[in-house]
């Protein structure tokens, strides 16, 4: 049972990033703007990091058996 | 300003492709084993661990095309251009999820391809077939644009004439025969250590030489800077964004190249973990593409030395003619040397999964099914020395739109795949004449859909009740395409057995 909560968990955390990336009119403005780049640009770059650590923890939770 | 690099820049590129070159013929030696065999010469006998996996992939997925027409079209269009990052980012989530379990399938029976899992679920071999031939169709023109990636930066260098491309071409089809699945795998190692060199150095450099990122945005028209929020009645932009980078992230890991190097690796543990650290190429391609937007405010649009390049080659000489405006000589050297090499892994690995493609799922089932290992090897070996012979002659000889144009449809044909390939894991009732079925509405739909946009774009207007969608046409083609597949099944009601699918 403690392994079916853990694989909701870890494909709940892969869903997240198409949600994010899917709705576009969440990010498509130019403020407020990091180091001159509009938000646009610099909200998505931050999404691969976060994305990378979303899989690693979903790794983490699942562990191994696909 | 000069139309391309001095001597010192081509030596510093010749002399790192003779090194990539001997490290190809050297990776034969490497984990010997028998290369007569097609697993060890088509799949480099399943024994990559994570690291190796992750050069092989990175290299493999983004290659030198990517590099130069993803910065192209934010050079040219501007804000549509970044769909690559929500596309990269997806992939991954993806990759974790489902491959695991394909990798686990051909692990168990020995399967090479994913048309080899279709055969073997399904005991068809003409859906198995269709599948195959779809994936050689959607990789062809994939090859040849990695030729147009070494085309750019060889007139970057001024190296201008066909023998340079020739040169190129033989020494990679040599270590493909010779080495397999090995070359690209070692010699994605200096890949992509010097695209990451490259990468650090442009995004320092160019910025401070133009004035910091503030003054390289205010350089991109207003216009181009966003997408622009649609309305009730028509979506816009932002669902043409939305539909690219999913459908592109559903594509990709079906195209024949991707799935080599996922069965590749040594075990599900390995694609696990390179799902999490392969996004560090996605923030490399992320910052690649704000390479469109340097070019634009540097202005290389509008000098004449570049005129020559531009007209050739239209935006995707945006980046060469960046780096040359930018980088000292010998620098030029390394960053074109990255493309090139960048250019001759992809290459490889997708002659070697055409190869294997062909080999086990149109030659040994319908032409010679009593082939041996050996032989299996050798037919394996003439095709992909064929394909690349072919990709050359078709860049050669065509203008290149149509390799473009091509590159498109694959595309749109490719993810019709994913029904038989990836729903089949999870839903082994599905009838494999409704796939087939399926897959032939989905392949008709798209390209007509592509067709009536004059093959210019892949994003189609839907009219859903009176709204305006504007949707990659992959995708749409893909929802009937899994409509008609599970509609049909459920019909006819008398589905494969789950049990009887591993067949070796």
């Amino acid at each position: 049972m403690r392994r079916r909560v853990r694989r909701f968990a870890g494909v709940s955390l892969l869903l997240l990033p198409f949600v994010s990336m899917l709705w576009v009119a969440s990010y498509d403005r130019a403020l407020p703007a990091f180091v001159g780049i509009p938000f646009f640009y610099w909200y998505q770059l931050a999404w691969v990091g976060l994305a990378a650590v979303l899989v690693w923890v979903a790794a983490k939770l699942i562990g191994g058996a696909a | 300003m000069s139309a391309h690099a001095g001597p010192l820049a081509s030596l510093i590129f010749v002399s790192l492709f003779v090194a990539v070159t001997v490290l190809g013929f050297w990776a034969s030696r490497w984990h010997k084993a028998d290369l007569g065999q097609l697993h060890e010469w088509g799949l480099g006998g399943r024994r990559f661990g994570t690291l190796i996996t992750w050069f092989l992939l990175g290299g493999d997925l983004y290659t030198a095309y990517t590099f130069i027409a993803v910065p192209a079209l934010m050079f040219g269009a501007g804000a549509v251009g970044f769909f690559a990052v929500p596309y990269t980012i997806l992939i991954f989530p993806i990759l974790f999820l489902v491959y695991p379990r394909l990798w686990s399938e051909a692990h168990q029976n020995g399967y090479l391809t994913a048309s080899d899992f279709v055969r073997g679920r399904f005991h068809a071999p003409v859906l198995a077939a269709a599948i195959a031939v779809t994936g050689i169709i959607a990789t062809l023109p994939y090859i040849a644009l990695q030729i147009v990636g070494i085309e750019v930066v060889l007139a970057g260098l001024g190296l201008n004439g066909e023998w340079p491309l020739f040169l190129a071409f033989a020494v990679l089809a040599g270590y493909t025969w010779t080495s397999g699945l090995r070359a690209p795998a070692m010699i994605a190692i200096i890949k992509d250590a010097l695209i990451y060199i490259t990468i650090l150095a442009a995004v320092i450099i160019i910025p401070a030489k133009l004035g910091g990122y503030a003054a390289i945005f205010a350089a991109v028209p207003k216009a181009k800077l966003l997408l622009g929020a649609g309305s009730a009645a028509n979506w816009g932009g932002q669902s043409a964004y939305a539909t690219l980078a999913l459908g592109s992230a559903a594509a990709l890991f079906l195209y024949p190249h991707a799935i080599t190097g996922v069965l590749s690796s040594s075990s599900q543990k390995v694609i696990q973990r390179n799902a999490a650290i392969l996004p560090a190429y996605s923030l490399a391609l992320g910052l690649i593409a704000l390479l469109g937007y340097m070019a634009l405010a540097a202005g290389v649009g509008h000098m004449t030395g570049f005129a020559y390049g531009f007209r050739r080659f239209g935006a995707n000489f945006a980046v060469p003619a960046l780096f040359l405006k930018s980088f000292p000589d010998w620098f030029v050297g390394v960053a074109f040397a990255a493309i090139a090499i960048g250019a001759l892994v992809p290459a490889a690995i997708m002659s070697i999964a055409c190869a294997n493609l062909f080999t086990r799922n149109l030659w040994k089932e319908f032409i010679d099914p009593s082939c041996s290992g050996l032989k299996e090897a050798r037919v394996a070996k003439w095709t992909s020395l064929s394909v690349k012979v072919g990709a050359l002659a078709f860049i050669l000889a065509l203008p290149h739109t149509y390799a473009i144009q091509l590159q498109l449809l694959g595309g749109i044909w490719i993810i019709q795949t994913l029904p038989a390939v990836v729903l089949a894991l999870y839903s082994p009732r599905l009838n494999p004449l409704a796939l087939f079925v399926g897959w032939a509405s989905g392949l008709s739909a798209g390209t007509l859909m592509a067709w009536s946009l004059h093959f210019k774009s892949a994003i189609y207007t839907l009219h859903i009740g009176g709204i305006r969608v504007p949707c990659y046409a992959a995708l749409s083609a893909l929802l009937l395409n899994i409509a008609v597949s599970y509609g049909l099944s459920l019909l006819w009601h008398r589905g494969n057995d789950a049990s009887s699918g591993a067949t070796t």
